[in-house]
């Protein structure tokens, strides 16, 4: 049925490893480097890429051109950027909490590296599909918050500290949100695991099967894991107006990229679990009944369906990150918990009814 | 008994100081904040001035009075044409000169065209510091058109220093009434742009809706001018009550709102930008033919007496205070600075509001700090 099948690729490399290694320890550790080696490839190229996106959207916003110099269209800017960060000095305060300091970094990379694992890119590509991946995600992509609360409590600076402060109550309210829309569509695929909700969406992506409810649940994931990736207008962790840069103010070098480039990565994970989710991930645009239609739509290959639909909701994202000004603290929660947590909860409702009376596609 | 002074000590320990500035991105120079807050609410606020005092004042006194003019630039460099006029203006009133009236509109459509300038960059500004970023360069796109019409004329393009004392340094330029015309065509466009980003957004309105509210009363104790004190409804506008160069040959409203909040602010400076439009549209084709200065004697020497000046700056009423003994420069010069006032009300404003109104309040009664220090 699919054209592009990266299955018959994966067993190939395993009966290979198999056929002159054995079944046993040693090709298992093989095939997880190799697996590891690759999402680790994958993550920092989407990563550059993804601040080059950024600076170059943002200044086609503001009738500006970005950057232009170091390579065709400043193309290789972010890899002098990323040279420069790595060759900066790693300054560590004095009266910071030296262990919290050092590790924070690590905790917020780690906790978007994860959840990455659990992204399905085309079929068969995929290194981790268990049958709560939906569960695994949100719970992976929450772990950051403990790194961004660390750096602001350890870096000894008052600034910091609000910052880290608001990022708490900020991401540990939305993610409600998060999980609740997740649920709102996992309620209509009867599965939590990846690979299958794609399946389930082989006639019709889940917001046209799931009309009203899914679409305002889209509405709602997408607010919500804006706020929970820190980005603007919720970006009040940073909020570099007021708190010149909010938690990572003390950190400096490579310390920093991490932090930046975690940001960058949590935005493509949330954008590609929402293009998963609500749009079908790698699946083409089908409709059922349509087989004809459908097959022409299958020669398009997933991968290219799959990222494209991740990358226009990051543009999206991008979009109302350079058009709004922030908001303030207290209109923050405001918002999640009278308004965006009341219509998720009526939204999961109104699904399961849907479901159990047969009232979508 | 216990009980409470257990509370009053934890009181104690939950406000804590926090230093904003001098070097902090939303103060817009060297101010200095001493803020007390509890937790995210601001409890009490102290500026401290004098990271860029360049004693300005002690100058001018050793400055003869055509000298002066070009330090009163360094002032409020967003409001430099009024600053200089404000100078010259009291030179002339001293020595009892009438200049032409050539000199009376071109002056007044310099001093509207920096009040667009200084509004515009405000805008900007308001609009970066709630975190909106893009609004910083739709801002910056339409001053540099105006910058452009000055240095055009005046051979600068932020310090200007285009008033002397009887006139103005030189002639307009013959396509000067044309490109003016050719950017308010433009600008009339870009305003409802300026609207739609920040005027119409929900989140905007949300946060500058009854954040830094300031009564009437408040306002003028505290003598808070300009369009930061007509947001509360004090009508304070010079070029209205005592008008100077052509200001009594045109037709414009004083606007006036009642909020006293920061959304009123914004809007009195919205509004002033399409009153300052039809200003410069009602003096621009009018311009009459004549010299554009008065010849003065060499020497400049006010006779003896104590002068003052009061224009209407881009921030607020600016007055010059001069007391002279017939030198050739004065003997004490003070600056009524607008900025210094309305930084005094800073505190009043801001008491029991979130750390982040009060980087939004700031930016609504748009202070330069070289003003304030002098």
């Amino acid at each position: 049925m699919f054209l592009y099948d990266f299955t018959e690729l994966t067993s190939k490399i395993h009966a290979g490893l198999v056929s002159s290694l054995g079944e046993g320890l040693l090709t298992t550790t093989i095939e997880l480097s190799i697996a590891g080696v690759v999402v680790l490839l994958f993550y920092a190229l989407v990563g550059l890429f993804l601040v080059y996106l950024e600076r170059k959207v943002c200044a086609f916003f503001q009738c500006r051109l970005g950057p232009m110099r170091v390579g065709p269209w400043g193309l290789l800017q972010t890899i002098a950027d990323f040279i420069k960060l790595m060759m900066k000095e790693l300054i560590t305060i004095k009266s910071a909490d030296q262990l919290l300091f050092n590790v924070a970094p690590f905790i917020v990379i780690i906790a978007s590296f994860l959840a990455i694992g659990a992204i399905p890119f085309a079929k068969g590509l995929h290194a981790l599909d268990f049958d709560i991946g939906v569960l695994y995600v949100t719970a992976v992509s929450s772990l950051g918050v403990l790194g961004i609360l660390l750096a602001g409590w350890s870096s000894n600076n008052k600034y910091s500290l609000i910052g880290a402060m608001r990022s708490g109550a900020q991401i540990v309210s939305y993610e409600l949100s998060v999980g609740l829309s997740l649920i709102t569509i996992v309620v209509l695929a009867g599965t939590m695991q990846f690979s299958q909700i794609i399946i389930g969406q082989t006639d019709g992506w889940f917001i046209i099967k799931g009309h009203i409810p899914a679409v305002i649940a889209f509405i709602i994931f997408i607010i919500a894991s804006t706020a929970e990736t820190n980005r603007g207008p919720f970006d009040l962790a940073e909020a570099e107006s007021e708190l010149t840069a909010g938690f990572h103010t003390e950190y400096s070098g490579i310390k920093f990229a991490f932090f930046f480039l975690a940001e960058f990565m949590n935005m493509f994970i949330v954008s590609s679990i929402a293009a998963t989710v609500f749009f079908g991930g790698w699946m083409p645009f089908h409709i059922g009944g349509f087989d004809s239609f459908n097959h022409i739509m299958d020669f398009i290959p997933p991968v290219l369906w799959f990222f494209g639909k991740t990358f226009s909701i990051v543009f999206l994202m991008m979009w109302f990150k350079w058009t709004f000004p922030r908001l303030r603290i207290d209109q923050l929660l405001t918002l999640e918990w009278k308004y965006l947590l009341p219509i998720n909860l009526v939204n999961i409702l109104v699904m399961s009814l849907c479901v159990l009376n047969g009232w979508h596609f | 008994m216990v009980e409470e002074e257990v509370k009053k000590k934890f009181e104690a320990v939950e406000e804590y100081f926090i230093n904003m500035g001098p070097q902090h991105p939303s103060t817009h120079g060297v101010l200095r904040l001493l803020i007390n807050l509890k937790g995210e609410i601001v409890k009490d606020l102290k500026p401290y001035c004098g990271y860029i005092h360049r004693g300005i004042e002690k100058m001018c006194e050793r400055n003869t009075y055509p000298q002066i003019i070009h330090l009163t630039d360094r002032l409020d460099y967003l409001s430099a044409h009024q600053n200089n006029e404000a100078v010259c203006l009291l030179v002339e009133n001293a020595l009892e000169i009438e200049v032409p009236e050539r000199v009376k509109y071109i002056r007044t459509i310099m001093s509207e065209l920096s009040r667009l300038a200084s509004h515009q960059l405000w805008w900007c500004v308001m609009g970066m510091d709630m975190g909106a970023l893009t609004t910083f360069f739709y801002g910056l796109r339409d001053r540099e058109r105006i910058l452009d019409i000055f240095e055009e004329n005046c051979g600068g393009r932020l310090i200007l220093s285009y008033n002397c004392p009887g006139g103005v340094m030189y002639d307009i330029k013959p396509d000067f009434q044309k490109k003016v015309k050719d950017f308010l065509t433009y600008f009339k466009k870009k305003l409802p742009e300026y609207n739609e980003l920040l005027t119409g957004n929900v989140i905007f309105v949300e946060r500058t809706r009854g954040a830094g509210y300031i009564s009437k009363e408040d306002a003028i104790s505290f003598g808070v001018t300009g369009p930061s004190g007509r947001g509360s409804g004090f009508s304070c506008d010079v070029r209205k009550h005592c008008p100077y160069s052509a200001y009594d040959k045109v037709q414009f409203k004083e606007i006036l709102y009642s909020e006293g909040d920061s959304l009123a602010r914004y809007k009195v400076r919205m509004d002033e930008m399409l009153e300052s439009i039809s200003i410069i549209e009602q003096l621009i084709d009018n311009i009459p033919e004549g010299d554009f200065a008065v010849k003065m004697k060499p020497i400049i020497k006010l006779p003896e007496g104590e002068y003052y000046q009061k224009v209407e700056s881009s921030r607020g009423e600016f007055g010059v205070y001069v007391i002279s003994k017939g030198e050739k420069n004065p003997y004490r010069i003070k600056f009524r600075s607008p900025n210094f006032a309305n930084l005094s009300a800073l505190d009043k404003m801001t008491r029991n509001s979130k750390i982040a109104d009060l980087v939004a309040i700031m930016s609504s009664i748009d202070l330069v700090i070289p003003d304030i220090d002098r």
